[in-house]
């Protein structure tokens, strides 16, 4: 009898052991692996975005993969890419092998994307790219399918788009000047950091202002991206006599010069890319001297889609900043889970087939991949945005009326009032 | 285009001047290498960072505390990382290197690698000559002549002044005579931090805070110690200006390569060495002062 009780207690054991492994087992969560540089505004993006978006859906049971829902961990791999490369490839070594990441979204700097992008290939590792824009990143994928069709760049969109849009932002400037101040011949200075990614916006700019845009250059300057005094440059660009200063900015030079521009009240339009002045902190930064800059840019509280405004919102509620572009790893997660969802399951393969078939609407717009896995751009698709800051606000002013494309909650690009003042007194 | 030059010259030689002069009165004093100096310069400015934006105090008050922790943390500096080191030149060298290294990671740690910004005491900019200038600018431009001054009175007509200056003609015989050499060392290192903790102050609302920016001040005032003379502080005042019209020249003639303003203070640095490595003003490495 006794021997009996303890056959019955050992089988409830075993069976109460059955069932806690399987309930174990359909909790495993999938692991997604966020990389960039923690300590750096961009790293923080990544990561605020993708918390968000882990949260929401959580929230709401987790990822159906097959018949099971499956909650997302986000591992945390600051990859310091900022200051090391070899930094970042360890950090994707261990995300890969000891944290056995499931999937990988983020990265910033190409240099060490380009790297962190061949680890993951060789690991057969999803690899959703938020941050970096050389073109290279995605040809890699027609040149080599086989090894690297796990990589997909999501935002922001590739340096080619980067500099059409550019040269929108400035032929949308230049026509507005022609037209409120009269003047026949713009004059542009072209200010690029001296880094290798803006050097061909720069020769592109010397060529196409004049030959196609029907403006002058009036000269060019290189700071350096870490230049801590632009004061000569903006006494220089005075004296050229330009009506805009078209910027290609990455660095803290951005800021510097912005900060500068705008206490001298130099009269002319900054126009172009300068990405310091997509933070929210810029503002308090340049104290208020930042004013009227146009910069391209990836989020602003615009229904570019339905899921914009409420995506913005929160993020500013919540982390007290507008998301720059690196968030968009928010943007990434949804779009995994989708391809995970119709695949039914995590292997790689499956996922990024369906990853190819994407077409989603997300904050950003409306996400399709070309052959390449890169976002594919254009009316109708992810467009980018331009947005100036105006008294403290950052308002979006592109795309409005650009081919048949204005997102609700644009407002018209507006001169700076110095600037204005200053050539119709002249 | 020549009245550009001038004062944009004139305004970037005085912070530099403040910066180098510091530095070079503690090489010649206390034969101290402190490259740790432009990140004390870097402290002050976030020190007013956090005083003025984050507790919303006065900025004036700001400065002023400022100044004093961060002569108080360059004498804490001097005491634990360089003094019981002070005879090995090479480890004094690598010593204050690494004490710069920690201030750049600890700002990092705490403020992260955010580009933060200080309001100017003074808003609006003049014309001079057809050239704006930020008021800003001018104030520093003044505040930093007037430190310079002071100093230049503090050397030459005080009882202090002499002992250090006499202590930087040679450290030996000063010794010999009597003198309290370390005594001296700890005030020069006070005097020298509190000229970088000056020129943070001046520096902070005109450039952009951020955990690397004592790198290019620390390698104009280097380029400007050499040029002037190790140790010489007519030398500093003298090389600062030089180089601050050299980075005015290079932006006004040549734009396309406004990058190369670190390179040219660099060139000018090498140059020097290699033909009178006593700069203008100073000796040469092996001639004992």
């Amino acid at each position: 009898m006794k021997s009996c009780k303890i056959i019955v207690v050992l089988m409830a054991g075993l069976a109460l052991s059955w069932g806690l492994f399987l309930s174990t087992a359909a909790a495993k969560p999938i692991k997604i692996g966020v990389l960039g540089p923690m300590s750096f505004t961009q790293g923080e993006g990544h990561w605020n975005g993708a918390t968000m978006a882990a949260e929401e859906v959580n929230a709401a049971g987790g990822i159906q993969v097959g018949k099971e829902k499956r909650e997302i961990e986000l591992v945390k791999v600051d990859t310091n890419e900022f200051l090391s490369i070899p930094d970042a490839t360890n950090a994707v070594e261990m995300a890969v092998s000891r944290h056995k990441v499931d999937f990988l979204v983020g990265g910033f700097r190409t240099e060490a994307v380009l790297v962190m992008q061949d680890i993951a290939m060789e690991s057969k590792t999803v690899f959703i790219g938020c941050g970096a824009a050389h073109p290279q990143l995605c040809t890699r994928v027609l040149d080599d399918y086989d090894t690297y069709k796990y990589w997909f760049r999501l935002t922001p969109i590739n340096s080619s788009y980067l500099g059409k849009v550019d040269f929108i932002l400035l032929g949308t400037a230049g026509a507005i000047i022609k037209k409120e101040l009269g003047v026949e011949k713009v004059k542009v200075a072209i200010v690029a950091e001296k880094a290798a990614w803006a050097d061909p916006i720069v020769a592109a700019a010397q060529k196409i202002i004049p030959e196609k845009m029907g403006m002058e250059v009036a000269g060019v300057w290189r700071p350096s991206p870490v230049a801590t005094d632009c004061s000569a440059e903006l006494s220089a660009i005075q004296r050229a006599g330009a009506h805009i200063v078209f910027t290609t900015f990455s660095s803290s030079v951005g800021l510097t010069f912005a900060k500068q521009m705008g206490e001298l009240k130099v009269p002319a339009a900054p126009v172009g890319i300068n990405v310091e002045s997509q933070k929210s902190g810029f503002w308090e930064a340049t104290n208020g001297a930042g004013n009227y800059v146009l910069t391209i840019n990836t989020y602003n509280p615009v229904k570019i889609s339905e899921f914009t405004i409420p995506f913005v919102e929160d993020y500013r509620k919540r982390y007290g900043e507008m998301p720059n572009y690196t968030a968009g790893t928010h943007d990434a997660i949804k779009i995994l889970q989708v391809a995970i969802e119709k695949a039914g399951t995590i292997n790689s393969d499956e996922v990024v087939k369906m990853l190819e078939a994407t077409d989603l609407n997300t904050a950003a717009g409306r996400v399709v991949f070309d052959k390449s896995h890169d976002v594919t751009w254009g009316p109708n698709y992810v467009t980018a945005l331009g947005t100036q800051w105006r008294d403290g606000e950052m308002k979006c002013v592109w795309p409005y009326n650009w081919e048949g494309v204005t997102y609700e909650g644009s407002v018209p690009y507006k001169l700076p009032p110095w600037m204005v003042e200053y050539w119709k007194n002249k | 285009m020549l009245v550009d030059m001038l004062i944009d010259g004139l305004i970037k030689g005085s912070v530099y001047a403040l910066l180098a002069i510091g530095f070079s009165l503690v090489l010649g004093v206390a034969r101290i290498i402190n490259i740790a100096h432009t990140a004390l310069y870097m402290t002050s400015a976030y020190m007013i960072y956090v005083g003025t934006k984050l507790l919303g105090l006065p900025a004036i008050l700001c400065m002023l505390v400022a100044i004093a922790l961060t002569i108080l943390l360059g004498l804490l500096v001097y005491n634990f990382f360089i003094r019981p080191i002070q005879e090995h030149e090479a480890a004094m060298l690598i010593s204050t290197i690494a004490v710069g290294m920690m201030l750049q990671e600890v700002f990092l740690m705490i403020f992260g690698g955010h580009y933060l910004g200080v309001e100017p005491l003074v808003r609006g900019y003049t014309t001079i000559l057809g050239v704006k200038v930020t008021n800003q600018h001018l104030l520093a431009l003044g505040l930093a002549l007037i430190v310079l001054v002071s100093v230049r009175l503090f050397l030459m007509k005080t009882r202090t002044g002499l002992a250090i200056r006499s202590t930087a003609n040679d450290r030996e015989v000063a010794n010999l005579m009597g003198m309290n050499v370390t005594g001296v060392a700890f005030v020069t290192m006070a005097v020298s931090v509190g000229l970088a903790s000056i020129a943070g102050a001046i520096v902070a609302p005109l450039v952009t805070v951020e955990p690397t920016m004592w790198m290019h001040p620390l390698i104009m005032m280097l380029a400007i110690v050499v040029l002037g003379g190790l140790g010489s502080i007519e030398g500093s005042f003298v090389g600062a200006y030089i180089l601050g019209f050299a980075e005015s020249l290079v932006v006004f003639m040549v734009p396309m390569g406004s990058f190369l303003k670190d390179s040219v203070a660099l060139t000018i640095m090498i140059l020097v060495l290699l033909v009178r490595p006593e700069g203008l003003f100073g000796v040469s490495f092996e001639e004992e002062r």
